[in-house]
């Protein structure tokens, strides 16, 4: 079997991988699959910790990250198409108007 | 090398470079359609680590229904292929990047320190561990209410959903 | 003692009736209950006061006075020495009582004469509300056992005085001079407040009975004392009008009259005579400033007088006569009569309340006509108004056995044998009471008699209610007896009112080591000089304004400048205008607004919202409103963290 660490390293670069698309990105679509993205990589850290410590409850927390991830999808998604709705935009440079 | 070494080496490399696609593509549904080889990757990593149910539900529920929804918000915005969003190294970009970075050397240099992982113990309680069965006996004991309060998470969003993308809010 | 123990009922009672009126009144406009309130609540009070008076006066003269504590206001109550303690507490002594019949007595008069008086007002509520604000305000400063008590009692009536004149606030001149009655005063007041500081650091105390107990053990005549003395009088001069401070009680009179009675002849005014009289052992220590009080009460009293001589003004005339009869009272303090000063008050407050009220019938019945040369002939229109004023302008010219003779002889008398009198003093006094008897009569002469000079279209002078007219006669009854009560000793009848007062400042008096003259022989020839002086006044006014009415003008052709001169009031308030006002407006504007205010104040306050806004309009680059540099700090912060936990 593979060591766990190797899972906690690839988990950790998926997750920086994510993290840069989310600060690096300005549509807004995409910086939101990079959420995702690293929702994942988390997930994947919980299943590798719940297999570690031999305990299934890592897994019924990732099952309800799913959930919850779904249903902050579903907001998500519809926050962005109302914003598109007002600014014809999905650019988050000029979406700036939470500001002084 | 066993089956199992190959399969991670396979599919976590799969999986980091669908993640670099993804956050690199110009055109949102490229990214998309990357994220959903991204998704499958890990439920293929979830499966060698004996967590089928996950790797299902994340096939079920990531991949088939959050990215539809994703794609869907992509088309119906048209939102495909928009260059005016092309993206110039700026100082913010190179600070993010250059951050990221470091907190991954960070976070890799407690994994390198740390102890060795008790994976003997894993292997022996791995097979069983996973199963629809094992979870859902879980899930209906001693976290139903947890269970239960999702639900309500869920009607929540999806009122919310209905009301931000309503047109006329006002 | 039963009274004695409900006796701060005295000034609860004005104090309820201020509440009542002044929280209800506006609501319920009912003008005679609010009449019936006002004025009952100070018939209370007089009530009680008349039963502590009558309890009192069966105990012995040494068991007379008391005190009555209420409860601790500042500091400290244990009267240590070094710990400012003040209580309010309430005294009850033979000068305090008869003040406070006095004021609650001829204050219910006047009540009720208000009732008819400011009939119709719209203001009426107010009127009465601040009218029981003023006695409750008045009773504290007669009746407080400490300084501060007074000094509360003191501002109370001053701000009460504010009100009322400038009770009529739509007219600009009410306002200003009700603005300028409140400045005057708070120039006396500042000298009253530095003598209070004096006299804590002197005696450690401001309770009035420890005070005058350390004081009676005092060298007379030391420096410290001096100045107490004379700051507690430059407070007096402010309340009660005396030069240099007399310009705010003419202006006074824009206030409605019942209020120039109440205040600005019966009561207000003379707090500064009682002052001095209840500070008298202070004063006792200071001869020189006694002999300062002296000489500028008499100055006053004729200063005033003349002025009041040529003034056309009905009240005006009264205020300034007013002015006259304080400086009388004042010389006899001066002169160590605190008796007889104390009986001047009483006496002056019976006549002079009844001048005034009697000025308001007129003023009344001539609707709002205050010009006396366009009177004349009222005599017919308005009989009992008539009969009481004459009784009243005979009073204070001192034709015995009106009540302005006795007290007035008294002073008089005092002022020239006394040893800290003077004939000097004695014949500016008299020249006083002449000139005051003859601007008396051309007052009422040019009022009630001759041709008939206003205008019979326009105006119909008629009688006023019975609410108004009772009040005159039972002031013209107290005019006409009250002087009764101080009868000269040397007619053998006894004088009640120094007999009961003089417990009060026999330590003073011993303290100057004055002895009693018992020179009948002088005084009858003095008060017989003082008699003929003052019926002459009378006849000459007779004369020029009734036989001979060409003479004034002749006489005034013929002293233009004079003339000019006392018509203008001797050009003090312009000289104040000149010298006080106008410099310190200048100051301001050029100085202190322009200078200090604009650019030292309003520069520091712009000048650090100036240096904010800079720092802000700085810093606030930051908020970018882009989320994703908010997430890029979260980032950096987790790297911090963790570098922190992991290196550090």
């Amino acid at each position: 079997m593979v060591p766990i660490p190797y899972y906690l390293v690839l988990s950790a670069a998926m997750f920086m991988i994510g993290a840069v698309g989310v600060l690096t990105r300005r549509n807004a679509i995409i910086v939101f699959m990079s959420i995702e993205l690293m929702l994942n990589s988390v997930n994947l850290t919980l299943v590798a910790f719940s297999v570690a410590t031999g305990t299934i409850t890592g897994q019924v927390l990732v099952f309800f990250v799913m959930t919850v991830a779904a249903a902050e999808a579903a907001v998500g998604l519809a926050i962005i198409i109302a914003l598109y709705r007002r600014k014809q935009t999905v650019n988050l440079d000029e979406i700036n108007i939470l500001k002084w | 090398m066993t089956l199992g070494h190959i399969m991670f080496y396979v599919l976590g490399a799969g999986g980091v470079a669908s993640a670099l696609l993804v956050v690199t593509r110009r055109n949102p549904i490229i990214s998309a359609l990357y994220l959903i080889v991204n998704f499958f990757c890990l439920a293929g990593l979830y499966l060698t680590l004996n967590a089928q149910f996950i790797a299902v539900i994340q096939i079920i529920v990531y991949a088939g229904a959050i990215m539809v929804l994703f794609l869907f918000v992509i088309m119906l915005l048209n939102l495909g292929d928009d260059r005016k969003l092309s993206d110039a190294i700026t100082v913010r970009k190179v600070v993010g990047a250059g951050l990221t970075l470091g907190l991954f050397m960070e976070v890799l240099y407690i994994l390198l320190t740390a102890g060795p992982a008790d994976s003997e113990r894993a292997e022996a309680a791995g097979i069983a561990l996973g199963t629809v069965e094992a979870i859902g006996a879980q899930l209906f004991t001693t976290f139903l209410f947890p269970f239960e309060v999702t639900s309500l998470i869920l009607t929540a969003a999806i009122v919310g959903a209905v009301v931000m993308a309503k047109k006329k809010l006002d | 003692m039963p009274m004695i123990s409900n006796a701060p009922l005295i000034v609860l009672f004005p104090l309820a009736g201020f509440l009542l009126i002044g929280l209800l009144g506006w609501k319920y406009r009912n003008e005679l209950v609010i009449g019936i309130v006002g004025s009952g609540v100070i018939f209370l009070s007089f009530a009680t006061a008349v039963g502590v008076l009558f309890e009192m006066a069966s105990l012995p003269e040494e068991a007379r006075r008391s005190t009555v504590q209420l409860f601790p206001w500042i500091g400290t109550f244990t009267g240590t020495s070094g710990s400012l303690g003040v209580s309010v507490g309430y005294q009850f002594d033979q000068l305090s009582i008869l003040m406070t019949l006095i004021v609650t007595g001829v204050g219910f008069l006047i009540h009720v004469y208000s009732i008819g008086y400011m009939h119709g007002d719209k203001g009426y509520w107010r009127f009465f509300t601040y009218l029981n604000l003023f006695i409750f305000a008045m009773l504290n400063l007669v009746l407080a056992d400490n300084f501060v008590l007074m000094f509360f009692g003191w501002e109370g009536v001053g701000l009460c005085s504010y009100l009322l004149i400038g009770f009529w606030y739509e007219k600009t001149f009410t306002g200003d001079a009700a603005k300028k009655a409140f400045i005057v005063n708070r120039i006396g007041d500042f000298g009253f407040l530095l003598g209070m500081f004096l006299i804590m650091r002197t005696f450690d105390s401001l309770s009035f009975t420890s005070v005058m107990s350390s004081a009676s053990v005092m060298p007379t005549g030391t420096p410290v004392m001096f100045w107490i003395a004379l700051l507690l009088f430059v407070g007096a001069t402010g309340k009660s009008a005396q030069i240099p401070l007399f310009v705010w009680l003419p202006d006074a009179m824009a206030g409605p009259t019942p209020v120039s009675a109440l205040i600005h002849a019966a009561t207000m005014v003379t707090a500064g005579v009682y002052m001095v009289a209840r500070c008298a052992p202070l004063y006792a220590l200071a001869p020189d400033v006694l002999m300062i009080v002296a000489i500028v009460g008499a100055a006053t009293a004729v200063f005033a007088a003349t002025i009041g001589l040529v003034q056309n003004d009905i009240k005006k005339v009264l205020a300034y006569s007013t002015i006259s009869q304080l400086g009388y009272m004042f010389l006899a303090m001066g002169v160590a009569a605190f008796s007889a000063g104390i009986f001047h008050v009483m006496t002056h407050a019976f006549f002079k309340a009844l001048l005034f009220l009697g000025s308001g019938a007129v003023i009344h019945g001539m609707h709002d006509e205050q010009d006396i040369q366009k009177m004349g002939g009222l005599k017919k229109y308005l009989p009992v108004t008539y009969a009481t004023f004459v009784v009243g302008a005979i009073a204070i010219a001192g034709i015995p056995p009106f009540a302005g003779f006795f007290s007035k002889d008294e002073i008089l008398w005092n002022a020239f044998s006394s040893e800290l009198g003077s004939p000097v003093l004695w014949t500016v006094g008299a020249l006083g009471a002449v000139l005051t008897a003859f601007y008396m009569s051309r007052l009422v002469i040019l009022t009630f008699h001759g041709k008939e000079r206003f205008d019979h279209h326009h105006v119909h002078p008629h009688e006023a209610p019975k609410t108004m007219t009772v009040p005159l006669v039972v002031l013209a009854g107290l005019s006409f007896v009250g002087g009764w009560l101080g009868v000269p000793a040397s007619w053998g009848l006894g004088n009640v009112v120094e007999d009961w007062l003089n417990p009060v400042f026999e330590p003073a008096r011993h303290k100057l080591m004055l002895a009693e003259h018992e020179s009948h022989a002088a005084e009858f020839t003095l008060m017989t000089i003082s008699v003929v002086l003052a019926a002459s006044g009378i006849y000459a006014a007779w004369r020029w304004y009734v036989q001979h009415t060409d003479v004034p003008d002749r006489i005034a052709g013929k002293f233009a400048r004079t003339y000019r001169i006392l018509l203008n009031k001797y050009y003090v308030d312009e000289a104040y205008d000149a010298v006080v006002v106008r410099p310190t407006q200048t100051a301001s504007d050029k100085f202190l607004w322009k200078g200090v205010d604009v650019i030292i104040i309003d520069g520091a306050v712009n000048g650090t919202a100036k240096v904010i806004a800079i720092a802000a309009q700085t810093v606030r680059r930051v908020q970018t409103g882009v989320a994703q540099s908010y997430a890029m700090v979260i980032v950096a912060g987790i790297v911090a963290v963790i570098a922190a936990l992991l290196f550090i």
